[in-house]
């Protein structure tokens, strides 16, 4: 690791005034040090901003809406009782991620800024663009069978491994950013960046800029009883996802008024298409319709190498993501969040 | 750049020197405040072997600077026991044989403590199973860390009780 | 003097306890000293820069910028490294692989060091390292079975098996009614022990000290001994407990040769231990293979042959063929019979042994390709593997020393509700609409005996202290192999100290091979013996003993007592005994190892019966096992408890065989691109759930004296076979590779809904 300067500031304004070109915000740091300790990030400062004041709180605003403060640790999240109730699949999400050790450590703003798993990114040897811009991408003709299907480019075909960001990304969430030219919201459909020519340009984060919040509109809410995120994976549990999806619907009697459907680790960014959501709206659930708003949604869709199974997988996965949110969000957390084992189906087999 | 932080360790303050930022938490354990009990398993968040308790709640050693740890509590698995007296989760570890090569014990076992003092999985052992599922063990003991957990959480609740009354 | 008989007792009071480990406390309280837990004073930390590129040459290190970062000590490069004494690419031992040390400047594999960094913190060796930013010359990396010529070799012992063949093979095609013909790959699988490689090395003249993780301490410290030029005895190795082998930590690696070099270039103790991601290249692996197997049977199901062809990847400079076609040699009866290996070089590191070497990979495609016949023939696949079922050893006629597999498959079908299953696949859900499937697995793994040297002592007040340098790498040999010592010596499992894990002790051999209880034991079981033996004459002589003149009639220990045969009521204690003749210790010596004609003379194997039911979602086409039923006979279980932990370890290998494990190579450069936990999966604990494992009591007069088998690989064979056939069974796709991953069910076609 390289060596770097240490700095805690104490407010949000010495922080601000801390950063350099070559800093970093440390939150929990499971992805930052770990990035670290490979080389594929090398940071000249880090700023530890764990205990900035006032970015650890979970505040429900009067009209609803929800304010969770950058610090905020994944596990609190998922484990508030009001928010596992309000937006079920927020916590589902996070509970899908990673361990429960690293969900104690890990930051809800830490989780939007957590870089791919594409492992030529992680290994500084291989050539990333995204990592040193110009280098080349070696994954476009190497080891891409779980690399990205929707929105990559020629420049990088890297997939964003977030849980958290997909329901974020279904329900409108907003980023509250400050930096040296002060506070602004970013959306979330606007915060994580395709790579385009400018892989190295992961979100829409000015230099400088920290996260301080993440809101939920109150209208997220509205989608409570009919919320889930769905997760595949390769084990049962502690593994990142081959593709996900977050499923909502605002039900009106037995029509679905409104539907949200975000899909994971197919693209550098939570995956959200209109068109998809638009032909939900209005009609009764029903399989047929739930697999033609998944098929919109991987409108676009194409192999960046030996991937072409993740389309189809994409496919059933938003497919099925949107009958179980139909049938409607379950009483109690999963004992296996996001997982497709994770009802308990009994022991009863039958032919 | 040198440093100094103030931790409690294993329940006794500590000011510690810091001879270099990079050092994590796990290397300031095992390589200079000699207790090794808290082993290295990937140094990379990706197997628990490192799993200790900060401030109450189970973390990974490894991806933890030290240096930003001044003020916490840190529990190892080395301050676990009441002298001679096991813990209940080291206990039920044993009575399950819930270990073979005993490399990945110490970050089980105090996972597992975080585990329960989450609250997050009672005795059910599928919610236990999700929530061990950061602790990898090669020699796949799982099913009897699965049991150890279900009992020590159940004597736990009991001594609670206990104590309650 | 009569010759006295004596007859210790072979099972006593000890054996066959489900005794908890007695290194117990030790390991859950963190005060069990693993070889990196070690740190000397003066320590050095070492830390090697593994090749990112897996064919070619380092053109240049940048030493200067890695030196010049504060706390690096010293940069060895095979341009300044100091000279051995022995040639690395000698095999000093009977097991050994050559080794890389900074020779030259050739790249062979990705992953092999190509210098060492030396820092006073580990922190400071590591950016060292990092700072060295190779350059290469690199060429196109060969790491697919594809990517070279597969040859034939002269089988020569380890590394290069033999193949078989016996009766008439093409008569046995030609016989066949029904046939398969069918290719299997399994992928290349690395060890990863939790405690990954390490060494405390230190120097004091010319005697080594190694603080070192070893399933082979004799053989190791001979190996340390040559590439350093001093005899065996300078050398000091400490293992006393090992955080898992798995057949990885039996063999001398590259970089714990260098650091021991460091640790005498700079006068001070060296610790370096690998990261995870160095677990993939230097230290072993399995193979990956191809295996095709043409199986035909008769119209009453009967195998006319099993002709089974394995080609197995090795590295390009050194030979480790994995004999995965042998395993289908052992275990049904066939007309004929033929098993045929060949290799294909690639630039990978030299694979080795790794948990069932051979059996693993050969049952898994054995197991599949039985299933497929018997869907052929429209039989039960247990009701087949039961026509087929061998009485004497296939091939070779000769009589089984034991074979309690019969009832491994009735207990464990039993237990697993068998009966019943649907013979067409994809005809059983859950009540969440899951697919569910059966299937099942032969497992075998030989009942192998190498050799063991114990030691025990009997003291004047009657305890005893029995030594061997055994190796407890999980396996339990702290507790079964003093079970069977204080059985030896008639002493309460309390009475008698335990001393192993040190090479300064009599030489337990190999902790492999599934036969480290047997020989170890059978060593102890025979030191033991002679203590008593000794005993017994001394009482027998002494006019003061109640034994005395007892010797025709003979003794047996028990207890702290020797006994009359036949006659318990008439004893001493050991302790009275000794006191009278001067109040010495006694002092026994045994061995262990297998007379060469029981081992001509029987076939000696462990066998077991696997079920497994798995649960496929029927569109999204994710897998678990949901239950694991396994039956196991492998002669006397010494311990319980702790033998079905090693079975039930087993199984979830196998669990992770046939679903996870698999490491994949960039294709140009040829680099492990999933070289880490993240990225390499192993099972996680929400993998496992209904697991249960039935031990199958065998009587084996043959196998060794104590009727000993091994349960510590055989887990994994049968296993795989038995949850691939499960996925068929559920999904009616038939995946002939392994690991099966979620996109091979679904671009097998497996149909939505």
């Amino acid at each position: 690791m390289k060596r770097f300067d240490y700095i805690r500031p104490a407010s949000i304004d010495e922080a601000l005034a801390a950063w350099n070109p070559g800093a970093a915000w440390l939150g929990g740091g499971t992805n930052l040090v770990d990035l670290m300790k490979t080389g594929a990030v090398q940071p000249d400062t880090v700023i530890d901003v764990t205990r900035l004041p006032g970015l650890d709180r979970i505040e429900w605003g009067a009209d609803g809406s929800l304010r969770i403060g950058a610090m905020v640790r994944n596990a609190d999240l998922a484990d508030d009782p009001e928010v596992a109730r309000r937006l079920p699949m927020v916590a589902e999400a996070l509970l899908a991620g990673a361990s429960g050790q690293l969900r104690n450590a890990a930051t809800v703003g830490g989780n939007l800024m957590q870089h791919t798993r594409c492992n030529y990114f992680e290994t500084p040897q291989a050539a990333c663009n995204r990592r040193d811009p110009g280098t080349g991408c070696d994954a476009r003709d190497g080891e891409n069978a779980n690399l990205a299907v929707l929105g990559w480019s020629e420049a990088c075909i890297a997939t964003n491994p977030s849980d958290f960001c997909v329901p974020l990304a279904a329900l409108d969430a907003v980023v509250e950013v400050q930096g040296p030219e002060g506070k602004r919201e970013i959306a979330i459909a606007d915060f994580h960046s395709l790579p385009g020519d400018t892989p190295e340009r992961r979100t829409a984060l000015e230099p400088g800029e920290l996260i301080l919040a993440v809101r939920l509109p109150a209208a997220a809410a509205d989608f409570a009883g009919h919320a889930r995120y769905l997760k595949v994976r390769e084990r049962t549990s502690y593994a990142f996802a081959l593709v996900s999806a977050a499923a909502a619907l605002r039900m009106e009697g037995d029509r679905i008024a409104e539907a949200r459907l975000a899909l994971g680790a197919v693209a550098a960014k939570p995956w959200r298409v209109a068109e998809a959501e638009a032909l939900l709206a209005g009609q009764a659930p029903d399989p047929h319709l739930f697999a033609r708003a998944a098929g919109a949604a991987l409108t676009g869709a194409a192999p960046s190498g030996d991937n072409s199974w993740k389309i189809d997988l994409a496919r059933r996965t938003a497919a099925r993501a949107l009958a179980m949110a139909a049938t409607g969000a379950p009483a109690r957390m999963p004992a296996l969040p996001a997982s497709p084992f994770g009802e308990p189906a009994g022991d009863h087999v039958h032919a | 750049m040198a440093s100094s932080i103030a931790l409690t360790l294993n329940g006794v303050a500590r000011q510690v020197a810091l001879d270099d930022l990079r050092v994590t938490l796990l290397d300031l354990l095992r390589e200079r405040l000699a207790l090794p009990g808290t082993k290295k398993g990937c140094d990379r968040g990706q197997c628990g072997a490192c799993t200790v308790l900060v401030d109450g709640r189970r973390v990974n050693a490894c991806l933890t600077l030290a240096v930003t740890l001044d003020g916490v509590e840190v529990t190892t698995i080395e301050g676990l026991s009441d002298g001679e007296t096991l813990h209940p989760v080291q206990a039920a570890f044993i009575e399950n044989d819930a270990f073979q090569c005993g490399y990945c014990t110490p970050g089980q076992i105090m996972s597992a403590v975080g585990l329960i003092a989450e609250g997050r999985a009672g005795d059910d052992a599928e919610r236990i199973r999700e929530g061990m599922s950061g602790n990898l063990c090669r020699c796949a003991a799982y099913h009897g860390i699965t049991l150890a957990v279900q009992d020590a959480t159940r004597r736990m609740a009991g001594a609670e009780a206990e104590d309650a009354a | 003097m009569p010759d006295t008989l004596v007859q210790p007792v072979r099972f006593g009071s000890n054996s066959g306890q489900p005794v908890t480990r007695r290194d117990g406390i030790a390991k859950v309280t963190g005060a069990a000293t693993f070889a990196a837990d070690n740190q000397p004073a003066g320590l050095l930390h070492a830390v090697y820069l593994p090749a990112t590129i897996a064919r070619g040459r380092v053109t240049h290190l940048d030493v200067a910028a890695a030196e010049a970062h504060p706390g690096v000590v010293q940069i060895i490069t095979p341009a300044d490294r100091p000279p051995l004494d022995g040639d690395p690419s000698a095999k000093p031992t009977p097991f050994s692989f050559r080794i890389d040390v900074l020779q030259d400047d050739t790249v062979r594999y990705a992953g092999q060091p190509i210098a060492l960094v030396l820092g006073e913190t580990l922190e400071a060796a590591t950016e060292g390292a990092r700072l060295l930013a190779p350059r290469y010359a690199a060429e196109t990396a060969r790491t697919a079975l594809d990517d070279e010529t597969p040859f034939a070799f002269e089988p020569a012992g380890f590394g290069l098996p033999a193949g078989a063949e016996h009766g008439d093979v093409a008569g046995g095609h030609a016989a066949a009614t029904q046939a398969v013909d069918v290719t299997y790959e399994t992928a290349a699988q690395y060890h990863n022990a939790m405690e990954t490689h390490a060494v405390v090395a230190a120097w004091e003249g010319d005697h080594l000290t190694l603080d070192m993780p070893s399933q082979a301490l004799a053989m190791s410290c001979g190996a340390y001994a040559y590439f350093f030029g001093i005899p065996a005895e300078n050398v000091t190795l400490r293992s006393p407990y090992l955080g898992g082998g798995f057949g990885s930590k039996a063999f001398t690696t590259g970089p714990q040769v260098l650091a021991i070099l460091a640790a005498r270039m700079t006068g001070r103790p060296v610790k370096l231990s690998l990261t995870r991601q160095q677990m993939f290249g230097p230290v072993g692996h399995r193979g990956a293979t191809r295996q095709r197997l043409r199986l035909g049977a008769d119209v009453a199901a009967a195998l006319t042959v099993i002709d089974h062809e394995s080609i197995a990847a090795t590295s390009s400079f050194d030979d480790f063929v994995e004999p995965a076609a042998n395993a289908s040699q052992g275990l049904y009866s066939a007309q004929a019979l033929r098993a045929a290996h060949r290799a294909v070089r690639l630039d990978v590191g030299t694979p080795g042994p790794m948990r069932a070497p051979g059996e693993a990979s050969g049952s898994a495609a054995l197991e599949c390709a039985m299933d497929e016949l018997a869907q052929e023939a429209g039989i039960d696949p247990l009701e087949f593997r039961l026509r087929n079922y061998a009485e004497t050893e296939p091939g070779t006629g000769k009589p089984y020393s034991s074979k309690a597999l019969r009832q491994c498959y009735d207990q464990a079908a039993e237990r697993f509700g068998w009966a019943g299953r649907p013979l067409a696949p994809r005809q059983m859900r859950d009540e969440a609409g899951l697919l569910v499937g059966w299937g099942m697995g032969t497992a075998l793994f030989p009942a192998p005996m190498f050799a063991a040297e114990a030691r025990a002592t009997l003291r004047p007040d009657g305890s005893a202290l029995v030594e061997t340098s055994a190796a407890d790498m999980g396996q339990g040999a702290w507790t079964a192999l003093a079970q069977i010592a204080a059985d030896s010596l008639g002493l309460p499992l309390d009475r008698v100290e335990f001393r192993a894990g040190h090479s300064d002790l009599p030489d337990a051999g190999v902790a492999g091979g599934s036969g480290h209880t047997a020989t170890a034991g059978t060593a102890l079981h025979a030191a033991g013996g002679d203590v008593i033996r000794q005993l017994g004459e001394i009482a027998a002589a002494d006019e003061a003993s109640p034994l005395h003149g007892a010797g025709n009639a003979g003794f047996v220990a028990r207890d702290g007592r020797l006994c009359v045969a036949g006659d318990e009521e008439r004893s001493e204690a050991f302790a009275d005994i000794l006191a009278r003749a001067g109040g010495a210790a006694l002092i026994g010596n045994g061995s262990g190892s297998r007379a060469p004609e029981d081992a001509e003379r029987w076939a000696m194997n462990a066998h077991g019966a696997v079920f497994a039911e798995v649960k496929v979602d029927p569109d999204l086409c994710q897998m678990r096992v949901t239950r694991l039923v396994g039956a196991f006979a492998a002669g006397r279980i010494i311990n319980p408890k702790l033998a079905e932990s090693q079975l039930m370890g087993g199984m979830i290998w196998g669990t992770s065989f046939a679903l996870h494990e698999e490491a994949r190579h960039d294709r140009h450069t040829g680099r492990i691109v999933n070289a880490d936990f993240a990225g390499y999966h192993i099972a996680v604990n929400a993998d496992v759930q209904g697991l249960e494992v039935i031990t199958v009591h065998e009587d084996d007069p043959h196998v060794n004296a104590l009727g000993i088998k091994g349960v510590g690989e055989i887990g994994v064979t049968g296993t795989v076979g038995a949850i691939a056939n499960a996925i068929w069974h559920a999904t009616g796709t038939r995946v002939r590779r392994f690991p099966i991953r979620v996109r091979d069910l679904l671009e097998a076609g497996s149909p939505v809904g």
